[in-house]
């Protein structure tokens, strides 16, 4: 690279126009792949531009492994001991990233340069190398000799679990389950465990997060190692263990910041596999039923959408006690999302625990969201019985869910009778063609007659929907004439729904070479053209009684169907 | 603790509006001072390095860079200006060979790079050494370019823009101690940003109430704390200072600790609450105190006490009596902003006709000076000056009628290490220093 300045070196040498304009060059380099790519990138680690710096320090970390053991301390080494003194923090928060990988293949001497080295930026001045230094610290200690993580490494990471930035701090939690991985039981209880502890106990909320989240993590490496020794160890010694990590995660349980609440209770679920079944009982129950009586809804729901674990160990009948009253609570929110969101977790919940504790406990909570006042709730509702239908079967639906849903169709609401048309409209596919015929069409055909019309037009939507499930019998005889009486109809809005729905039925008759009737009256008297120029006048009641099948009205019918046939869509 | 000075004068000509300094700030090391004003500009100032061979001339300020950081905008929504003016500039801690600072005006924060350039590229293929591009066929042969030493250039970049975060006129800014974030504070929020991300801040204070109707107060000022990451004060129009804890909670709206001097019930008056209002509040370099500025004086706090002020200094208490004026040509609402020395031993901040305040905090002593071309020559010591209020006038004092109120020194800083301080008259930058003995 003739007359390039040389690395690190002069203002000017690697800024250029941008620093981002370096990126594509860091790239190439990383293709390059020899000894003499080593200055540019050395320089280019010292740039400002983060995503610049990571790259060449990426690009560094790949050459190195191409280098022989004598070529790394001759030439890789020396360029991360000048980074590693380098005047501006960019560089030394770059050589962080390098120490792990020089490390394993390095002379004794040259090893423990490195290590005093990684030592003095974990107590760099600046927060910047001191958090670039936490976030590698698990990275190098995986490469050290377990006595220099005992004596090096861990005191490291006590002191960066102590620093006064909170986000060092932060990042020390993470490398401790690097860390924990490689230390003994022993070791673990004495040397990491009391700095977890006073991480969960910080001030910061952001830090007992980090705790939250990492918790399980560190409980599975603890365990597994314990797993190793199961048959070697007593049986209190295991029991000790769970025990002090259920404490640990007995005071995040009652921290008072409901975003690590949140975050332990998504991830506290999981340990029930870890611990098995006794120690879940013992010490994990208490801590979920601490979590479902929560004042935070996000809490419980985070619990109840993680039951499926604890249902393996323990099954579900441990808890059901305080999972019912739990989740009464939530359906009942004053909140209109919460009860969404406990709707939504219903099919799973129903699924684990099984049909007869759901007909026998929660079937009413189900039927009491389709009469809800928040139309979300009641279509969110409407969805949950389908889904229910699916996966408890049509007999079951016959027997239990379809008799409530019909039985609303009498209601005095009209609003709830029109969830009993959104019902069936939803249920009529999953329930198969006997049952909708011989139980739903009846209903929905009589609440043709219906009162208030937005009830007669949705009776049109409906039967345009049950209509592919139905034989042709039923289309022919039982649903046409509605239609068309419907079709009739002195609002506008249910003859538009009806028409509509009986030119589909009708295509569908076709496609069976159905005969149709003729008629040979060439005008159509008395039908209204004008019917959509006509103001619809809200909650209009068109006062019709029940449908009385006179002679006028069979003619009207036949030249209705005239009219409507050639127009039909082909 | 009389300042022997010598005044450096830098700026020349005809006052326009556009001139106006809005704001002074040095960097960490002290060698560089940055200055905005209301046409959007930044002027930063290099200090000479200090040259062995003239021991009685040390380092002066020489202009090192000028650039545009701001453009006056139109906010089509709502049909109003955004002006240019720049209200803080905030250098971050060095961490290459360029400088960064953030410089806001009402509505957008920007990160300047201000980098120096002293080697460019010749022997291009492409282009001709004059920038015109060249004929493809001609080119028979490929050079490498070639790195040519050239004379010092001094580039400013913009290379964050934070914009569009704050609905209301943004009134601080405050780099925090991790070097990582920085908070923005308008009248009614205060946003926290992180120095790569532009596309997204979070709110961690918020006063505005429900009802805009019963707004009683503004925020007027926020920093962070020099060493504390995670502690940062606010101050409000009412005369409080609330301290918040960013660990113990994600918003900060309920306050850790509430500053606030009882007031006393003798010297209430219609403007009480309009003088309590806190134009500027500064942590000392050392953390452990506080001070904020309201109309008539300088208040120290002692953060660990909250009832009270450690201390107070008048600084032009003979205005007292004609805040009926004051308000009248609205100099009442003036901000007025404050600063420690390096040490935290002594604490200065302006008023009007030119005259600037510091104020001793160990000996107890104040002066007043005048920053003027008038009133001192190059080189010499600025002479203390006396505001007399009533009664018979001395020579050389200055009767409080005879006050220009229009030249007023709301901005000045404190060189973080040594006895030099940069005063904004309006157009006009002084700077002053201490003589060597």
């Amino acid at each position: 690279m003739a007359g390039a300045a040389g690395p690190g070196a002069g203002p000017g040498a690697a800024g250029g126009d941008g620093d981002d304009s370096l990126y594509p060059i860091a790239v190439l380099i990383d293709e390059l792949r020899n000894e003499d790519v080593q200055p540019p990138l050395e320089s280019l680690a010292t740039v400002e531009e983060t995503v610049v710096r990571d790259k060449a320090v990426e690009s560094l970390r790949q050459i190195s492994q191409e280098h022989t053991p004598v070529a790394l301390e001759a030439h890789f080494v020396p360029l991360v001991k000048r980074l590693a003194s380098g005047d501006w923090f960019t560089s030394r928060t770059s050589a962080c990233g390098l120490f792990s990988v020089c490390y394993p293949r390095a002379s004794n001497a040259v090893k423990a340069e490195i290590r005093q080295h990684f030592r003095s930026l974990c107590s760099d001045d600046t927060p910047m190398v001191r958090r670039a230094a936490a976030s590698k610290l698990g990275e190098f200690a995986k490469v050290l000799e377990l006595d220099s993580v005992k004596t090096e490494i861990v005191p490291l990471f006590t002191n960066l679990a102590s620093d006064e930035q909170d986000s060092v701090r932060l990042l020390a939690v993470e490398a401790c389950v690097s860390i924990a991985q490689l230390l003994s039981q022993d070791d673990l209880e004495a040397l990491v465990m009391p700095t977890l502890r006073q991480a969960a106990e910080d001030k910061s909320w952001r830090v007992r997060y980090m705790v939250a989240d990492k918790f399980s993590e560190v409980k599975c490496i603890g365990i597994s190692g314990i797993e190793n020794l199961k048959g070697i160890c007593p049986a209190d010694f295991l029991l000790d263990t769970t025990i002090n990590l259920s404490i640990l995660g007995l005071e995040l349980v009652s921290d008072t910041n409901q975003h690590v609440k949140s975050a332990l209770a998504s991830v506290i679920m999981g340990l029930s596999t870890i611990l098995g079944k006794e120690n879940t009982i013992e010490h994990l129950l208490p801590l979920f039923l601490a979590q479902l009586k929560d004042e935070c809804p996000e809490v419980r729901l985070n619990i109840i959408s993680n039951l499926d674990c604890v249902n393996e160990v323990i099954g579900i009948r441990q808890l059901s006690q305080s999972l019912l009253p739990a989740i009464v609570e939530l359906a009942e929110d004053a909140k209109w999302r919460v009860r969404l969101a406990i709707i939504e977790y219903m099919p799973l919940l129903a699924g684990q625990l099984g049909v007869e504790f759901f007909d026998e406990k929660l079937n009413s909570l189900c039927m009491a969201w389709l009469v809800d006042h928040v139309y979300a709730i009641r279509e969110a509702a409407t969805n949950n019985l389908m889904k229910l239908v699916q996966k408890f079967g049509t007999e079951w639906a016959q027997n239990t869910i379809v008799p409530r849903v019909l039985v609303m169709a009498n209601d005095p609401n009209y609003l709830h009778r029109m969830t009993t048309l959104f019902c069936i409209n939803a249920l009529s596919e999953a329930c198969g063609k006997e049952i909708t015929t011989k139980q739903m069409l009846p209903i929905v055909l009589k609440m043709a007659g219906d009162q208030v019309a937005n009830v007669r037009f949705n009776v049109a939507k409906s039967l345009q929907k049950i209509g592919p499930i139905l034989d042709t019998n039923a289309l022919q005889g039982e649903v046409k004439p509605v239609l068309q009486k419907l079709g009739q109809d002195e609002d506008m809005d249910v003859k538009y729904f009806a028409q509509e729905a009986i030119s589909v039925v009708a295509q569908r008759l076709r496609k069976l070479d159905f005969p149709v009737k003729d008629s040979e009256e060439p005008s159509i008297p008395g039908v209204d053209k004008n019917l959509f120029l006509r103001p619809r006048v809200p909650g209009e009641n068109t006062g019709k009684g029940p449908h009385v099948n006179t002679r006028d009205t069979l003619a009207q019918l036949e030249t209705a169907e005239l009219m409507h046939f050639p127009q039909s869509r082909e | 603790m009389p300042v022997n000075t010598k005044r450096q004068d830098t700026w020349k000509g005809i006052v326009q509006r556009s001139d106006i300094i809005s704001t002074v700030e040095f960097n960490y090391s002290g060698d560089l001072l940055a200055t905005g004003d209301k046409g959007g500009r930044v002027v930063i100032f290099q200090r000479e390095q200090e040259n062995k061979g003239r021991t009685h001339s040390r380092g002066e300020y020489n202009v090192y860079s000028t650039f545009q950081s701001h453009e006056p905008e139109f906010d089509y929504l709502k049909s109003l200006e955004i002006e240019e003016k720049i209200n803080k500039i905030r250098w971050l801690p060095q961490q290459n060979a360029a400088h960064f600072l953030l410089s806001t005006n009402d509505k957008t924060i920007k990160l300047w790079k201000i980098s120096e350039r002293d080697k460019r590229a010749e022997g291009y293929n492409l282009k001709d050494e004059d920038g015109r591009l060249r004929d493809p066929f001609r080119i028979t042969a490929l050079r490498v370019p070639i790195l040519k030493p050239m004379d010092l250039m001094v580039e400013a970049s913009p290379r964050r823009i934070f914009a569009n975060a704050h609905t209301y006129h943004i009134n601080s800014i405050s780099v925090n101690s991790d070097h990582e974030t920085y908070l923005s504070a308008d009248d009614l929020r205060i946003n926290l940003w992180h120095l790569e991300i532009t596309d997204r801040s979070f709110n961690i204070v918020d006063i505005k109430p429900a009802n805009m109707e019963e707004l009683t107060e503004v925020i007027t000022a926020a920093e962070f704390h020099p060493h504390q990451c995670n502690v940062l004060v606010y101050s409000s129009s009412k005369g409080t200072i609330r301290l918040c804890d960013m660990r113990s909670s994600a918003l900060c709206d309920r306050h850790a600790k509430f500053f606030e001097e009882p007031e006393d019930p003798s010297s209430r008056s219609f403007f009480s609450e309009i003088i309590s209002s806190i134009s500027d509040v500064k942590f000392s370099h050392s953390g452990r105190y506080m001070m904020t500025r309201d109309y008539l004086s300088v208040k120290v706090w002692d953060l660990n006490m909250e009832g009270r002020p450690v201390e107070t200094h008048q600084v032009h208490e003979y205005l007292r009596s004609k805040l009926c004026s004051l308000y009248e040509n609205d100099c009442i609402f003036d901000k007025f902003e404050c600063c420690w020395n390096g040490s935290d031993s002594a604490i200065m901040t302006g008023s009007y006709n030119n005259f600037f305040r510091m104020f001793d905090r160990n000996t107890r002593r104040d002066v007043t000076l005048e920053a003027s071309r008038e009133n001192s020559k190059p080189r010499a010591c600025l002479k203390p000056r006396k505001v007399c209020t009533g009664g018979k006038r001395k020579k050389d004092e200055i009767s409080v009628d005879s006050l220009d109120f229009n030249k007023k020194i709301l901005h000045t800083a404190w060189h973080p290490m040594e006895s030099i301080i940069a005063v904004a008259a309006t157009n006009n930058l002084y700077i002053f220093q201490d003589k060597i003995n």
